[in-house]
């Protein structure tokens, strides 16, 4: 079947299969800039400026250049600096870690900061220890509170793998535009919009479901 | 002697909270702090209950020294015995400070589990007990979003109650509510009172304090002014400072 003379049955299975990296790049740079912005947020809020400092440079860092400077710096840096090289993916999963961390680092210290000190000093006082504060106390409640911002983030992040693109990765956006210029038409990259907006709607629902699921108390 | 506090000093910056303040409270007393705003009530409060630190003077607390001054400095005790005395002690606050994701129930369950290591069922049924006491059995379920103010007051009482303090203390407790709701927690603080747990309270409500408490204490610009019986200092009120407050409280 062919739409603007774009054969459909060849590349719809190709931008599938270059989903397939939309997905890997998405899934591993939730599971590891999560925790990691977890203690990127405490670090900031360490009362030693050894360890708050270096941090808050980092954030500006990663958050004040762009991504795509960040995925060729992770790919080709290394080799300059130390003479050795991470594969493709490797150098791609490690910059958009990095770099996702340090905006999740800053949506968890303002979630952390928006708990009342009330809340810490009745823990206190009922003789909670300052883990067992943070854990049962303070962690649950940032979560809810941080749901929304992490969920735009997210939604953005299903876009941002596109940027993937600058490192030779054969992700859907890279695949769309190859074969847009290829079949001359702008087919394969509406086809990949639809792509991406069926993955954010899938976000963007889960999101939703797991905001009603905290719905059952308010701050 | 269950509190036995010496010269205590406190200072923000530079302004001076605590001036000298020096306080001791009996077992089965109930002692109520009044005073005008700013005068450091409930920093006393804050620093007897560990949420400040003093930076001179001695605090006992039920025959364990929190802490003591050396060479001019607060030395506080180590943190195992600072935790006890933690246990020893239960503060209402002005705003209930509940944890909002926890249900009514979890609320007094929970730090009587996690802090004092009791089982589920025997934590479990004196929060029963505790919340029939505040007459919110039926509200076991709910969430403190879902309260009245004067709801999640008594919760925040049954909660501090939950780990048996000795001393308890109330950073004016009905400060929060309407007038319609105070009275259900000044009549929970007076059965208290009836009970003879130890309390000390610092409120607004002159007329309450002079009712319920055995002691009143009226501190101004971080000194104890005035001390005695309620009768002492609401009707026979010696210094002239007090009777300036008192007075104005009466016009109201």
């Amino acid at each position: 079947m062919k739409i603007d003379n774009v054969p459909l049955d060849l590349l719809i299975p190709n931008m599938l299969s270059a989903t397939v990296y939309v997905i890997q790049i998405f899934i591993l740079t939730i599971l590891l800039s999560i925790p990691l912005g977890f203690l990127v947020a405490l670090a900031r809020r360490s009362r030693f400026k050894l360890i708050s400092v270096p941090t808050r440079i980092y954030q500006l860092v990663f958050r004040g250049t762009p991504l795509m400077l960040q995925l060729i710096f992770f790919m080709y840096g290394p080799y300059y600096i130390f003479g050795f090289s991470f594969d493709r993916f490797t150098a791609c999963i490690i910059a958009f870690t990095i770099n996702y961390a340090a905006y999740f680092g800053e949506i968890f210290r303002g979630g952390i900061a928006s708990i009342p000190k009330g809340q810490y000093e009745a823990a206190k006082v009922l003789g909670y220890t300052k883990l067992q504060t943070f854990m049962r106390i303070v962690l649950p409640q940032v979560i809810k509170n941080v749901i929304p911002a992490t969920g735009n983030e997210l939604m953005t992040l299903v876009k941002d793998t596109s940027l993937a693109q600058v490192i030779s990765i054969p992700e859907l956006f890279r695949v769309a535009t190859n074969a847009g210029s290829k079949y001359f038409s702008t087919v394969p990259i509406v086809i990949a919009a639809v792509f991406y907006l069926v993955m954010n709607t899938v976000v963007e629902f889960a999101f939703k479901w797991i905001e009603k699921k905290f719905d059952y108390y308010r701050n | 002697m269950l509190l036995k506090a010496e010269n205590l000093q406190k200072q923000f910056g530079n302004t001076i909270v605590l001036k000298d303040i020096s306080l001791e409270v009996n077992e089965g007393e109930v002692v109520a702090i009044i005073g005008p705003s700013g005068s450091g009530k409930s920093t006393l409060l804050r620093c007897l209950t560990q949420l400040e630190k003093v930076d001179k003077g001695r605090i006992n607390v039920c025959g364990k020294q929190m802490v003591e001054t050396i060479q001019n400095k607060a030395v506080y005790a180590d943190y195992k015995t600072l935790h006890d005395i933690i246990l020893d002690v239960g503060l209402v606050f002005q705003n209930f400070n509940l944890f909002p994701h926890y249900s009514v129930l979890k609320n007094i369950v929970d730090a009587q589990m996690n802090v004092l290591g009791i089982a589920k069922d025997k934590a479990k049924s004196k929060a029963m007990e505790l919340l029939t006491k505040m007459n919110l059995k039926d509200r076991a379920g709910a969430y403190p979003c879902e309260l009245s103010g004067g709801q999640q007051q008594r919760i925040a009482i049954a909660r501090a109650l939950a780990l048996n303090p000795r001393i308890l203390f109330f950073d004016e407790p009905t400060s929060a509510l309407d007038p319609e709701l105070t009275g259900e927690i000044l009549k929970v603080i007076r059965s208290l009172a009836e009970e003879k747990m130890t309390m000390v309270i610092v409120t607004h409500e002159m007329s309450f304090a002079k009712d319920v408490a055995d002691r009143v204490i009226f501190m101004d610009a971080g000194v104890i002014v005035e001390e005695g019986t309620p009768d002492a200092v609401f009707s026979n009120t010696i210094n002239q400072r007090t009777k300036d407050f008192l007075q104005r409280f009466s016009q109201e």
